[in-house]
């Protein structure tokens, strides 16, 4: 974490009425006293922050190797070059949502936990990201949004929530044996090859659903009672292990019928009644199903869900954007909280007595009064997440990470495992362009307070 | 009973039932809501708390989350298995042997130039710590290929000495940015008194200066402290196989992730628990040192 900056004005405590004052030395220091305080931090700084700078800028207009002057080709390729257009670009969209949806965020969760009694302790579970590495936070991560529903969470929850709305098949691979009464009707859907009869049992079996993906509440078969009024049936798994079919056509003892299948009546190809088989596999359908035929739908017979390619070509981005609220957001609710604390509650409550209801006084009170405060936390993210290398290189898997490209990462590449020095300083030098405007409003506000 | 309170209560008895009882359903969702964000705060650690605590074919079996059903998969095992894995124990040691001196020194040097720039007068000083101000936002990424030359050449390159430098020298604006603006609040009177007692700058610095500056060096070092225990980009360019810290070290192993759960899931772990320590023992000075207006 942490590899971005300072920024960008939470006022400092001041402390109120006191005399301005001339930060003289106490005793007129030696200089070459003050000399030696300063000497240590500006060699440092000088060696391994301003060189750098200068350095990165004059071997930006070099070539590859370092002699030849390039002009500005290497500038071009930030433009031209795939791989740095691709991170342009996912930097943009980085910039554009991680910082407001943190922010949005921060501000929800300052403001709501102020209404209970364990605000503090939520705050701390949501600040705590915070003080892990991003690389902690990326391994966090690669678990979290393993494609597997048995092993990560996020496709895990995604596929209950989806299994609950949508009809899930519970018969993959499921298919008529030999000798089956059952055809392909195209499309997955098996139907019967003869017509059915009120009174006269149907049975439909199938084979090739594996023991361990038969659904729990699959019972015994038994074969289904006839019923001069209505079609009834059977549809089960015509499999005995060891045994192979067993009595072909019939169900044997140890045999499951497929509880939950659907049957539908087709009659000249429009469906006229339809219906669900019991846990033992029976079904029954009306009287209207006299001489239809019985159609097992495809959808029975679909591959089960498997939730959300995450870290996939083309969510990838959003996924580790995701990650990275889940770390930031906390720094933005406890500024914004600090903010929140400091706003006058004769205000709020003058807008309630005016009737204002609570979202109002958030909207036309709170927000507007806490917009410096916003303003900050928003810059300070985005600096921050312009610099975003260690969870993109962390979470993103070596097929997706052309995909989930971002400037720091493609400066990396660029500088240290494809040897063009020249493009990786253009990259940096964009970048340090970039956030030039916060270095000149840094400087122009603590210029006032240094010359108070 | 005061003029506000009557307004506000004449204001109330308007509410009507209903209204009341909307309030009291919107508490309960406010609630509600608040529990569900904080569970979604916490499941991926717990994931991967549990992760570490299972055996490697259990996590290809099944979800984390099924030792709720069956506890007894819970196991030290990975745990045992890291701690005798010599690169990942001599990386961690690598990572204190790294952190804490870089801590020092930017604790140290950042105060020595915070208090020149706050009490000391010397030609240029206000325009001086302005352009330290002006580095705060400097990308690191600026720094990484020019110091990889320079550090090649004097030969500082792989060494844990060359990952401590550039983390001082990152940490220093902040450093003496936070440090000069808590010095220059420290009474005069105090300096001077000191001084009339007979003290040299270096006496007055090391017995007055430092002391007061507590709550501020605090906050710093434990910035600092957690910068660069939690780097891992700095290390990976200017450390070597010999000198790398923890986080290179498991970051080697993520590329075969689904192989290598048992190496990263306590591997992070471990990696976590100190920062997470700092953190908690240290909420105030690290969230004071987060409104001073400054992340790193």
């Amino acid at each position: 974490m942490m590899s971005s900056a300072p920024t960008a004005g939470v006022p400092e405590p001041k402390i109120p009425g006191a005399p301005p004052r001339k930060h003289k030395s106490v005793t007129g220091t030696r200089r070459t006293v003050a000399a030696l305080f300063l000497l240590p931090a500006l060699v440092l700084l000088g060696a391994l922050v301003v060189y750098p700078i200068g350095y990165s800028v004059v071997r930006s207009f070099y070539d590859q190797s370092g002699d030849g002057f390039a002009g500005f080709d290497n500038y071009e390729a930030l433009f031209t070059d795939d791989g740095i257009r691709t991170a342009l670009k996912n930097n943009i969209i980085w910039v554009v949502f991680a910082p407001t949806i943190a922010t949005a965020l921060g501000l929800i969760f300052a403001v709501l936990t102020e209404r209970v009694r364990w605000g503090t302790a939520f705050k701390l579970v949501v600040f705590m990201p915070m003080a892990i590495s991003m690389l902690a936070a990326g391994i966090i991560f690669r678990l979290v949004y393993d494609q597997d529903p048995d092993k990560g969470i996020a496709n895990a929850v995604w596929v209950g929530v989806h299994d609950t709305f949508a009809q899930s098949s519970a018969f993959p691979k499921a298919h008529p044996g030999r000798e089956s009464p059952l055809e392909a009707a195209g499309g997955g859907a098996f139907v019967t090859k003869e017509p059915v009869r009120l009174g006269e049992p149907v049975a439909l079996p199938l084979v090739g659903v594996a023991p361990d993906q038969m659904p729990g509440d699959a019972a015994r078969a038994v074969a289904a009672k006839a019923d001069p009024g209505k079609v009834t049936g059977t549809t089960w798994q015509d499999f005995t292990r060891g045994k192979g079919v067993g009595t072909l056509g019939a169900p044997d003892a140890s045999e499951l019928g497929y509880p939950g299948m659907r049957i539908e009546a087709v009659k000249d190809g429009r469906v006229v009644a339809s219906t669900t088989a019991a846990d033992d596999g029976t079904f029954t359908l009306p009287a209207a199903a006299e001489g239809a035929q019985l159609r097992l739908p495809a959808d029975n017979f679909k591959e089960p869900y498997n939730g959300l390619d995450w870290l996939g070509p083309s969510l990838v981005t959003p996924a580790i954007i995701g990650s990275y609220i889940w770390m930031w957001a906390g720094f933005a609710m406890v500024l914004i909280a600090a903010g929140l604390a400091g706003v006058p509650r004769e205000l709020l409550e003058a807008a309630r007595v005016d009737g204002a209801n609570e979202w109002q006084v958030f909207r036309r009170v709170t927000v507007p009064l806490l917009a410096p405060v916003l303003a900050v936390v928003t810059v300070t993210l985005m600096i921050n997440v312009l610099k975003i290398f260690d969870l993109v290189f962390i979470i993103a898997p070596g097929s997706s990470q052309d995909d989930a490209n971002v400037l720091a990462l493609e400066l990396y590449r660029k500088g240290f495992s494809e040897d063009q020095p020249g493009i990786a300083s253009a990259i940096a030098v964009f970048l340090l362009l970039l956030v030039i405007p916060v270095m000149w409003f840094n400087v122009r506000r603590l210029r006032r307070e240094v010359r108070r | 009973m005061t003029t506000q309170a009557v307004t506000k209560e004449s204001g109330k008895a308007k509410a009507s039932l209903g209204s009341r009882l909307a309030e009291g359903v919107s508490g309960g969702l406010v609630r509600v809501f608040l529990i569900v964000v904080g569970l979604f705060w916490l499941v991926p650690t717990i994931g991967l708390l549990l992760s570490s605590l299972r055996t490697p074919a259990d996590m290809n079996e099944s979800g984390w989350w099924t030792v709720f059903t069956e506890p007894a998969q819970l196991t030290f095992e990975s745990y045992d298995k890291l701690l005798q894995n010599s690169d990942i124990t001599d990386s961690l040691v690598n990572t204190i042997l790294i952190t804490v001196p870089a801590t020092v020194l930017v604790v140290v040097i950042g105060s020595l130039a915070g208090y020149a720039f706050a009490w000391m007068e010397f030609p240029g000083r206000d325009w001086w710590f302005l352009a330290v101000v002006g580095l705060l936002v400097v990308p690191v990424q600026v720094a990484l290929i020019p110091i990889a030359e320079l550090f090649g050449n004097i030969g500082l390159f792989g060494s844990m000495l060359g990952v401590i430098l550039f983390h001082v020298g990152f940490g220093l604006p902040f450093a003496v940015f936070l440090l000069r603006n808590f010095f220059a609040e420290i009474p005069r009177e105090l300096l001077e008194a000191a001084r009339l007692d007979g003290a040299g700058e270096l006496r007055l610095f090391a017995r007055v200066v430092m002391p007061l500056g507590g709550p501020a060096i605090a906050s710093l070092g434990i910035f600092q402290f957690l910068w660069v225990w939690n780097d891992m980009l700095v290390a990976l360019v200017f450390s070597d196989s010999g000198s790398q810290p923890i986080t290179v070290a498991l970051q080697t192993q993520v590329r075969q992730f689904g192989n290598n759960i048992d190496v990263l899931a306590p591997g992070a772990f471990i990696s976590m628990v100190i920062p997470l320590a700092v953190f908690f023992a240290f909420q105030r000075q690290f969230v004071s040192g987060v409104m001073a207006g400054a992340v790193k």
